[in-house]
C-alpha cells in the first residue's frame, strides 16, 4: 500500500493508485506495456518534485506520519539497543531515548527524539517534544560514554522542546543550556544527524557535535514556521506558513550552503518513508564513515575542532579601528 | 500583572510615568534617581534599564573599558518579513544609538576587575543573533585570557534572533563553548537575569553561571506564554515564569534588588576567587 500522499504529490498518488489496480489483476494482464509506462511516469514525476521541494514541502515530507523514526532506525541499522531509561531525578521522558547501541564494528551510545508513530506511542512521547528530564537523561548517559570511550550518536526529530507547565517548573532552559555547555567539551566523538525535524533548541540539546549531518528532506530552524509566522505576521495561515518556512533558510540544502551542517545524506526517491531500509542504509554508511574518522583523531584535536566548527559561526561586519 | 507593560494612553510624556506595579504615577526623575526602581513604598517594581545605565549602576564611576564596539550585524539570510531585516536594523540603530543589542568590556565594581557583557530589550528585543553571539564570546575568551570574573546580565526577550535563522541558534553553542572552558579554567561567571530572558539565551548562556542571580519579578522562561497556553489550551498559574517561580523550583541562587546588585556582586567575587 502506498504510503499517504502529500499535497504536492495527489496526481503521483493517482497514478500509483491505477498502478494498484492494473497490479492486482496480475501479472499475465495484457497491458504490460502500460504499467511499464505508468511505473517510468511515476518516478519521473518524484524525481522532478522531489529534487526541488519548496521549504513548506520539505516541511511536510518531514512530519510525514510514516516517515523513519528513531526506533526505525535503532531497529534497522544498529545490530543491538539497549535503552537505558533514568534520568535519576524525575522521570522517564518517552520523547528521548537513550541507550547502548553496535552499529558496525562500533559501540555506541545512542541517543535521539523519538515522536510515536501510533497514536497512544505519539501521545506518551509527546509527539516528540522532550521534558527537561529527558535533556537530563540524555546528558547523564553522554556522561558516561565519554567515561567509557563510546562515541555518541545523536538522531534528531522534534518539533521543539515541550511547552508546558511542568516543563519551565522542572527548568527546561536550565537542562537545555547545561547539555549544550557539557556537550561542547564531552571527550568523546560526538556525531549528529536531523532525521526529520530539527526543532530550535529541543534540537540543539542533544545537537552539538563534532559532525552534524541531515536527512535531505529534514529541516534545522531557530523556530517552527508556524512561530515565525505568527509573530511576524500575526497569525499562521496557509499563506504565511510558507513564507515563513522560504525566509528562515531551514532546508538541508541552505544548511550546507550556509556552512551550518557538514553533510546532507540523500533519501530514497520520493522522501525518506517510501523507502525505510534503503534510507537507512545510506545513513549507516554515513555513520560509520564518521565514527572511522572521528575514533582516530586523537581527543585533544577531536575537542579543538569542535570548538572551532562553533566558533566561526555567525556573519557580521568590523570597521578597521584607526589605531590599535 | 505583566512584567513588561508599557504606561497606559492618557499619561503625560516626559515628566511622569505609570508604574506597571503599583499603578501610581510617578514622577520620572524619582524613579532614575533610584536605579530605574519605583519610588512608591511597598512597590519597588523594577522598570527597564539601558546597557549604558546598567554599567553606570553596577561599575565603578568612568571604569568601563568597551570592547568590540564595532562589531556590527549583516543580513545572513537576506531575511524579509514586513520589512526587510536590513533595514529593521537600521531603524533600531537609529532608535537605540547601538549597533546591536549587547555591550561587552571591562571594568571595575568596589575596585575589583570584572568583564561585563549585557543584552539591551531595547534593541530587537534583546535577542542574539551573531553579533551579540560573537560579542559575548570574545568577552568570555578574554576572561578566560586574563582571568577575570565574568557577569553577564540578559535582557533578552526575544531568545535567539529568528532573522538570522540557524546562525542565532548556533550563537548558543558558540557562547557555551566558550563558557565550558572558562570554567574549566577556574573561572566566576555570574548571570544575572532581568526581565526579560527567554528562549535560545534562557536555554545558553543565561543558565550557565557558577551562580545565578535574577532582579525581583522578571519574566524568565523557555517557551513565550502564549505558545504555552496555546499548547496546553489551560490557564497558566499566578506568577508562572517569574524570579520569584525560578527561585521556587531551584533554578535561581538569589533574588537581589538593582539597588542590592553591587554590593552582592563584589561579596560573591570575594568569596569565589580563581585558585592558583
Amino acid at each position: 500500500m502506498p504510503p499517504s500522499p502529500l499535497p504536492f504529490e495527489e496526481d503521483i498518488y493517482e497514478l500509483e493508485q491505477s498502478l494498484a489496480v492494473l497490479e492486482a489483476a496480475g501479472p499475465d494482464a495484457p497491458n504490460a506495456t502500460e504499467l511499464k509506462r505508468i511505473r517510468r511516469e511515476i518516478l519521473s514525476l518524484q524525481k522532478a518534485r522531489f529534487s526541488n521541494l519548496q521549504a513548506w514541502d520539505t516541511i511536510l515530507v518531514s512530519r510525514h506520519p510514516q516517515r523513519p523514526q528513531f526506533l526505525d532506525y535503532s531497529g534497522l541499522i544498529f545490530e543491538e539497543f539497549v535503552e537505558l531509561h533514568g534520568d535519576r531525578a524525575f522521570g522517564d521522558d518517552r520523547a528521548l531515548r537513550t541507550g547502548l547501541a553496535r552499529i558496525g564494528d562500533f559501540k555506541v551510545m545512542l541517543v535521539g527524539h523519538h515522536k510515536g508513530r501510533n497514536r497512544e506511542e505519539r501521545q506518551q512521547c509527546f509527539y516528540g517534544c522532550a521534558h527537561p528530564e529527558g535533556y537530563r537523561k540524555a546528558l547523564s548517559k553522554m556522561q558516561i560514554a565519554a567515561k567509557f570511550g563510546l562515541p555518541i550518536v545523536c538522531l534528531i526529530d522534534t518539533p521543539g522542546a515541550y511547552p508546558g507547565i511542568g516543563a519551565e517548573q522542572r527548568g527546561q532552559s536550565q537542562l537545555i543550556a547545561t547539555s549544550i555547555l557539557e556537550m561542547s567539551q564531552l571527550p568523546t566523538p560526538i556525531v549528529c544527524v536531523v532525521i526529520g525535524e530539527g526543532g530550535s533548541g529541543g534540537a540543539l540539546g542533544i545537537g552539538v557535535g563534532d559532525r552534524v549531518g541531515m536527512l535531505q528532506h529534514a529541516y534545522y530552524s531557530v523556530i517552527s514556521p508556524e512561530g515565525c509566522a505568527g509573530i511576524l505576521w500575526k497569525v499562521a495561515t496557509d499563506e504565511t506558513k510558507p513564507r515563513a518556512a522560504s525566509a528562515l533558510k531551514l532546508t538541508a540544502n541552505e544548511l550546507l550552503a550556509n556552512k551550518i551542517i557538514d553533510e546532507i545524506i540523500p533519501e530514497p526517491i520520493g522522501g525518506a518513508h517510501r523507502n525505510p531500509r534503503e534510507m537507512g542504509q545510506s545513513l549507516k554508511l554515513c555513520l560509520i564513515r564518521w565514527l572511522r574518522e572521528l575514533t582516530a583523531t586523537p581527543v585533544e584535536t577531536l575537542l579543538a575542532s569542535r570548538y572551532d566548527r562553533y566558533r566561526s559561526i555567525g556573519l557580521f561586519t568590523e570597521a578597521v579601528a584607526a589605531a590599535e | 500583572m505583566s512584567v513588561g507593560e508599557q504606561p497606559k494612553r492618557g499619561v503625560p510624556e516626559g515628566l511622569w510615568v505609570r508604574c506597571p506595579g503599583c499603578k501610581v504615577t510617578v514622577f520620572k526623575k524619582d524613579v532614575q534617581a533610584r536605579q530605574n526602581v519605583c519610588p512608591e513604598p511597598n512597590c519597588g517594581h523594577h522598570f527597564y534599564t539601558s546597557a549604558r545605565d546598567r554599567i553606570a549602576q553596577l561599575l565603578d564611576d568612568a571604569s568601563f573599558e568597551e570592547w568590540d564596539a564595532e562589531v556590527r550585524p549583516l543580513d545572513p539570510l537576506g531575511f524579509v518579513d514586513r520589512i526587510p531585516y536590513s533595514k529593521r536594523l537600521v531603524e533600531e540603530q537609529a532608535k537605540t544609538g547601538m549597533f546591536d543589542a549587547a555591550v561587552t568590556g571591562k571594568g571595575f565594581i568596589r575596585g575589583r576587575g570584572v568583564v561585563l557583557g549585557i543584552t539591551d530589550f531595547a534593541f530587537m528585543a534583546g535577542s542574539m543573533g551573531s553579533v551579540v553571539g560573537e560579542k559575548l564570546t570574545r568577552a568570555v575568551e578574554r576572561a578566560t585570557e586574563h582571568r577575570l570574573p565574568l557577569i553577564l546580565v540578559s535582557g533578552s526577550g526575544g531568545g535567539a534572533r529568528m532573522q538570522e535563522g540557524i546562525f542565532s541558534l548556533m550563537q548558543m553553542v558558540k557562547v557555551s563553548a566558550a563558557l565550558a572552558r572558562y570554567q574549566k579554567a577556574g573561572g566566576l561567571y555570574l548571570s544575572i537575569l532581568t526581565n526579560p530572558t527567554m528562549g535560545g539565551v534562557a536555554a545558553s548562556w543565561a543558565f550557565q553561571g557558577d551562580l545565578t542571580l535574577a532582579e525581583p519579578k522578571a519574566m524568565i522562561g523557555f517557551a513565550g506564554a502564549r505558545t504555552i497556553k496555546n499548547t496546553i489550551r489551560l490557564e497558566l498559574p499566578e506568577g508562572f515564569q517569574t524570579s520569584e517561580f525560578l527561585l521556587k523550583h531551584g533554578f535561581v541562587d538569589r533574588i537581589v534588588h538593582r539597588q542590592d546588585l553591587r554590593t552582592e556582586v563584589a561579596r560573591i567575587i570575594d568569596y569565589c576567587q580563581l585558585k592558583g
